[in-house]
């Protein structure tokens, strides 16, 4: 995990090599402990990082079938998003529907410079064309089956880092 | 949270869901601050107004609350309806059925008639006001209103003064707030008093005696001028000198810090004066930007066609 994280971070800087402010916006859950975790190896490499968050419940396009409604954690982005050089974070893509969900929310804030997107772990089976600019661990197409899920725990929220597998049973039709 | 059909009273609801209004509203407000005011919940979504009463202050807050939610909000003008015609509420509701509307905002002077309308329709249904029954949005926007200025509300103690007896303000915020560990008190004319008033409610006939209770809040109800005829109370000058909120009484709410709440539209000259209006610790229109986070809130936790 630690290695993953100094991979994207090494990614970053070198495709910012410059002394722009990097804008790490992490998307609820696990997304906000990652981009804190890139955002102190940014700093450790002598960066200037500004943290949002974004609680993208209500751009979900899954919403009205959900058979709870979940409570909201609310969206906090404290910077001007005009102009700034934004890196969304999440820490697994897999549809990407919820990247495109955290883009849209982030967009509704102002019109930043531009938006790149980080993940820990990239797992192949995209339904909208979204891909990360930054990757840690990249899976291979056939590693996983369909009802397996990669989730990241991490010690911010979790108590221990960890990228692991789980199964899900399978929706019935 | 489970999702619920309609929201037709504060009685029915849970902790838990009361909790989970409330907090969500949170979030919902920070939007207000935003560059672009809306979220994208409700697209999609068709909200109709139907007020068979007028009000021009719930009706545009729920209509505000709906486009910030990007839902098709339509009102049914009743006056110039066919209900004028002699449509029953039923045959409107059929109505409204078939044009697939999924949230339908209702006040009615007949107690009752929103759970009627809810009984016989897909959509969910909201309660803005059903006579002397409820009002449960503005019971929720005055308890949030109250949790941003009360760290903890429990022991926060709240007189409602004026026409307690008409009001489904007082009925569903008084409710409301003990439910959340409030003190409630009522101070009204002895014809304003409502018989049948919960007993853990202490009873004031005058200011002073509601002053010496030691209030940190005192929330004046409207005075309903269109009851004048109906003889509860003398006249509109008597009323302004014993129950209103007269300069004297401001004093007293000035030296003490005591927050002040009124549901609007206010009489000035009657229940409040100028100065009242312009009292610094009014949470008036504290009240009115609430009423809108609160109704998104709402919004949001209701879904047509659930079975709750």
């Amino acid at each position: 995990m630690a290695r993953s994280l100094e991979l994207v971070a090494d990614q970053i800087i070198e495709r910012w090599p410059g002394t722009e402010t990097l804008s790490l916006v992490g998307a609820y859950r696990r997304g906000v402990p990652f981009s804190e975790r890139l955002a102190r190896l940014l700093i450790a490499r002598g960066r200037t990082v500004e943290l949002g968050r974004v609680d993208i419940t209500q751009y979900r396009d899954d919403l009205q079938a959900m058979a709870m409604v979940p409570k909201l954690e609310g969206s906090e982005i404290a910077f001007d998003v005009d102009d700034a050089v934004v890196i969304l974070c999440d820490e697994v893509i897999y549809t990407g529907r919820t990247s495109r969900a955290a883009l849209e929310e982030l967009l509704d804030y102002g019109r930043p410079r531009c938006v790149q997107f980080a993940v820990l772990v990239d797992r192949p089976g995209r339904e909208l064309p979204i891909q990360p600019d930054f990757v840690g661990l990249k899976l291979a197409n056939d590693d996983l089956r369909s009802d397996q899920r990669v989730s990241v725990r991490f010690e911010e929220s979790d108590g221990w880092d960890e990228v692991f597998v789980r199964n899900v049973p399978q929706k019935a039709t | 949270m489970t999702p619920r059909k309609d929201l037709l009273d504060i009685a029915s609801l849970t902790d838990e869901e009361i909790a989970f209004v409330l907090e969500n509203a949170v979030p919902f407000k920070d939007l207000f601050k935003r560059s672009v005011k809306k979220l994208p919940t409700l697209r999609g979504r068709s909200v109709l107004t139907l007020f068979y009463e007028p009000s021009t202050r719930t009706r545009s807050s729920f209509e505000v609350a709906a486009n910030r939610l990007s839902a098709d909000v339509t009102n049914f003008d009743v006056e110039s309806s066919s209900v004028v015609k002699g449509e029953s509420v039923l045959d409107t509701v059929e109505t409204l059925e078939a044009m697939k509307v999924d949230y339908i905002i209702v006040r009615h002077k007949q107690s009752g008639t929103p759970n009627l309308i809810a009984a016989n329709t897909r959509a969910s249904v909201i309660n803005a006001g059903d006579g002397w029954h409820a009002h449960p949005t503005q019971a929720l926007l005055d308890a949030f209103t109250l949790r941003e200025k009360f760290k903890d509300t429990r022991g926060a103690r709240v007189v409602i003064a004026g026409d307690i007896q008409h009001s489904r303000v007082a009925r569903s915020t008084s409710l409301l707030l003990r439910r959340l560990g409030m003190q409630v008190a009522y101070l009204a004319p002895g014809s304003l008093m409502p018989r049948e008033a919960p007993q853990e409610v202490a009873q004031f006939s005058s200011w002073d005696d509601a002053f010496e209770w030691k209030p940190d809040v005192v929330y004046l109800l409207r005075v309903q001028m269109e009851r004048q005829g109906e003889q509860c109370f003398p006249s509109i000058g008597e009323y302004h000198k014993l129950f209103g909120m007269t300069n004297e009484r401001l004093q007293v709410m000035k030296e003490r810090k005591l927050w002040l709440m009124h549901p609007g539209p206010v009489n000035r000259g009657v229940e409040i004066t100028d100065a009242g209006m312009d009292y610094e610790r009014s949470l008036i229109n504290e009240q009115v930007e609430n009423g809108i986070a609160v109704r998104m809130s709402v919004l949001y936790w209701l879904r047509p066609g659930a079975t709750g």
